[in-house]
């Protein structure tokens, strides 16, 4: 079961993310939007989805600072456990919360505006589900260690159990001791990798970074290869 | 010098009836599928009006186009990179829906099938947002022909840059139509506002597509664009706007909007200019300077230094040829009658407009005199500030010479070409007075008044050589047929996710569906090829019914 959970489990979502994002991008382009609804409504976006986005961005970067450096690097450079402690609950609880009240904004404004509900799909609702429980869990697990326990330090098993993910070398055993809400919310988590590229979630991967340095006007020459892509199923070239 | 050929168009607004049949044909080809019910990539606004979508002309507010910077540069005017990437995740001035209006459609069912009883079942308008009962209340025309009255016209950009007393007198004389298409832009800051760089103008006729797999619907586009002619598409999710009719300009046919207007009022033409020139000409100083800075772009191709360096540009002998006959030359650079839309917008637009003069002759005779006569014509386009200050504003950032100059020519040219029908001498003096020989007023009135359909559109066809590549880049860059007119299944990831049906197959699963989906059956005639009566064509025969 241990196996299973923290060595098979993630391996396969890792795999189903990477591959399904390659596939999705071969097979569905023009599916890959935000799928904006700002058309529909404007008041509740303004406030929600930046609120979620930036909430959301600052916690993804507090994941890779937390998960992805070793410990003894951040000490190497003179951060001391509780310093990093203290900064982690501050900006994270800010960056969390922000996070939380965006995306209550995001879903209520989904299920309260009419056109924007009646453009809400299944996949939609589904992606909204998984979402929401890996931030909630995150959270919860996050909230229980600091207010009830006096810390966890998560940084000495689910950090390095992560990174021996990635260098080919799992080990399962590191997650045993590690507490049942954070075990939770790391399973959700890779459930919501797996969904990921099968939902509207994959605008993230396309974020423009690429505008900031190229010229405003883009213009295209025809291909003078010609025919450079895959002629689409059933049409026939003009002879 | 940078050589470049552009597909532009002319309109000659005199002409223009209102009729909306550019609109209604565009949107049968274009956009009449769900997601842009409420898109007309070509729409007649009355002016005064509001026009579509409401008060798009006010930059202030829309902050569309460019603005020149202290430096001399230009940038968007809803801002530079940085500002708009972390305004992305909500952009804070996107036009709402009902800023263009709420679609709906009326649910005709109920007529059919409400059971029979004393009062008369009637259509409820439905909107096609919610398919919830909607009240009508705006649409793309709602103040057609001044309708709606004072109230209405008070919200227009342009008359409220008019004072008041000017705005009551003029009302009551004025009134003229002005269609609008993409600009398909020189500078187009469409382009310049998309994150993904999606949007994309084609180097061989500067066509502005929408590549329709590069959109990730950052909705950055609508807002970049001044005159508000990108649309989003609310089901797919992504930008659409006027293609030009690529598929019919790349064979030598004018667009669908051109060949279908009930005036015969446009003209489609190329123009060849100097690219390297116009980041330049687009940032002069001063607003008004931007119309001849535009004209100086336009390369004259009859100049063999021009033809020569055309060709070496690889712009086909052919197409060189085309731009020597294009009557869109001739209207803007040769006459001098055409002007082009709202230039201090910076995007060098190239739609072009022949301003309206008839009203201004309406408003003579009115008064009591000779319209017609040459002397009070001139005097009256002078007189006439007040809708002169409103072309100007439309038409030359404000500055009434250009918008003078081009009325006074025309005048000239009724003047002179009334005359000749009287079976009087031709006036040599007429042209002269401003500024033509007898000569080439004869060729403007032909052109103008009965020139064909080959000299209204001289279209070089795309190279047979690259119509194969051509077509793959119309395929895979823009309204493409995924968004375009036969995108009806769902695939798992939304609205029209998936690899695209072949076109015939599509076809007929949409007709099939169409035909068959309402129950009792009905046929929509819109959707009719033309062969054969399909089921629900008819009412069934007597002997059928049980
Ligand atoms: C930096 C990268 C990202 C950019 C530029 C971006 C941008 C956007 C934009 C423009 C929208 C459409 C908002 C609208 O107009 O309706 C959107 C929606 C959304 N984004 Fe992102 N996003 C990014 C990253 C993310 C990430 C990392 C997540 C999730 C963890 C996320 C989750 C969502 C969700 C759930 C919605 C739907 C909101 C709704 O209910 O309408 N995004 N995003
Ligand atoms: S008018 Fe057309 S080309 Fe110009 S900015 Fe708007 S959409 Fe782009
Ligand atoms: S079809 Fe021609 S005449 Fe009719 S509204 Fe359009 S531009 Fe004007």
């Amino acid at each position: 079961m241990n196996t299973f959970l923290w060595v098979i489990f993630p391996y396969l979502s890792i795999v189903v993310l990477i591959g399904g994002t390659v596939w999705r991008y071969r097979y569905d382009k023009f599916g890959w939007t935000t799928r904006s609804s700002q058309l529909y409504e404007t008041n509740y976006l303004r406030w929600g989805s930046p609120m979620f986005h930036f909430g959301v961005l600052f916690v993804l970067i507090g994941h890779v600072i937390g998960l992805l450096i070793p410990k003894s690097w951040t000490e190497a450079v003179g951060i001391t456990e509780h310093l990093y402690h203290l900064m982690a609950v501050l900006i994270g609880t800010v960056a969390g919360l922000c996070t939380l009240i965006g995306m209550a904004i995001l879903i209520l404004r989904r299920r309260l505006t009419g056109p924007v509900f009646a453009a809400t799909t299944r996949n939609d609702k589904a992606m909204y589900v998984v979402l929401g429980s890996v931030i909630l869990l995150g959270l919860l697990a996050t909230v229980k260690a600091n207010i009830a326990g006096g810390g966890y330090d998560y940084r000495e098993t689910v950090s390095p159990w992560l990174r021996s993910l990635f260098t080919l070398r799992p080990d399962a055993a590191l997650m045993t001791a590690v507490p049942a809400s954070f075990k939770v919310h790391v399973i959700a988590a890779f459930v919501l990798f797996a969904c990921w590229p099968f939902t509207r979630l994959v605008h993230a991967f396309s974020a423009p970074v690429g505008y900031l340095t190229r010229p405003y006007v883009v213009y295209r020459y025809r291909d003078p290869r010609g025919g450079l892509r895959p002629a689409r199923p059933g049409w026939e070239p003009p002879r | 010098m940078r050589v470049m050929a552009q597909t532009a168009m002319v309109m000659n607004l005199d002409k223009c009836i209102g009729c909306h049949t550019c609109s209604v044909t565009c949107k049968q080809a274009w956009t009449n599928r769900s997601g842009v019910e409420y898109v007309w990539f070509n729409n007649v606004e009355s002016r005064p009006g509001q026009g579509y979508p409401r008060t798009y002309q006010d930059q202030d507010r829309w902050q569309g186009g460019w603005v020149r910077t202290r430096t001399g540069r230009l940038k968007p005017r809803s801002g530079g990179r940085i500002k708009r990437l972390l305004s992305i995740f909500a952009n804070p001035i996107l036009p709402r829906m009902r800023d263009y209006y709420e679609p709906w459609t009326y649910d005709y069912e109920h007529l059919l099938t409400a059971p029979a009883g004393e009062d008369l079942p009637v259509a409820r308008p439905k909107s096609l947002l919610t398919g919830e009962d909607t009240k009508v209340t705006w649409s793309a025309n709602w103040d057609d022909s001044l309708g709606g009255g004072n109230e209405v016209l008070a919200g227009d950009p342009i008359l409220q840059r008019v004072s008041d007393q000017v705005r009551q007198e003029y009302e009551k004389a004025f009134l003229f139509f002005l269609p609008r298409i993409c600009e398909h832009c020189l500078n187009p800051s469409c382009a310049a506002s998309c994150p993904s760089g999606a949007i994309y103008k084609r180097a061989e006729d500067g066509i502005v597509l929408v590549d329709q797999d590069r959109c990730r619907g950052w909705r950055m586009c609508v807002t970049g664009c001044p005159y508000k002619k990108v649309y989003f598409n609310h089901r797919t999710g992504k930008a659409e706007k006027c293609t030009f009719c690529f598929p019919r300009i790349e064979i030598g046919q004018p667009t669908i909007c051109s060949e279908t207007c009930v005036g015969r009022l446009r003209y489609i033409g190329l123009m060849l200019y100097d690219a390297d020139a116009v980041a330049k000409a687009a940032a002069v100083r001063d607003e008004h300077d931007l119309y001849d800075a535009q004209r100086s772009v336009f390369l004259d191709p009859h100049d063999p230094k021009v033809a020569a360096a055309a060709d070496r540009a690889g712009i086909p002998e052919d197409w060189i040829d085309a731009a020597r006959r294009s009557p869109v030359w001739d209207l803007i650079m040769k006459y001098e009658v055409a002007l082009p839309l709202h230039p201090e917008y910076r995007t060098m637009p190239m739609v072009w407009y022949i301003p309206p003069l008839s009203p201004v002759v309406d408003v003579l005779r009115d008064t009591g005199h000779d319209g017609e006569d040459p002397h009070n014509l001139f005097g009256a386009v002078d007189a006439l500030r007040i809708p002169m200050d409103y072309l100007a504003e439309l038409f030359t950032a404000g500055d009434p010479a250009p918008v003078r100059d081009a009325l006074n020519r025309l005048a000239a040219m009724r003047a002179y070409q009334r005359r000749i029908n009287l079976g009087e001498k031709p006036d040599g003096s007429i042209p002269a007075a401003v500024g033509m020989t007898t000569g080439e007023m004869d060729n403007m009135y032909r052109l103008l008044a009965i020139a064909k359909y080959e000299q209204r559109y001289v279209i070089p066809s795309a190279h047979a050589e690259d119509a194969h590549r051509l077509e793959g880049l119309g395929a895979e860059c823009s309204l493409d047929y995924e968004g375009g007119p036969g995108m009806y299944q769902t695939g798992p990831f939304g609205e029209a996710s998936g690899t695209p049906v072949p076109v015939q197959v599509e076809t007929f699963h949409m007709l099939r569906d169409r035909q068959t989906a309402d129950e009792p059956r009905r046929l929509n005639l819109l959707n009719w090829d033309g062969k054969g009566t399909p089921e629900g064509m008819f009412p069934p025969r007597e002997e059928d019914r049980s």
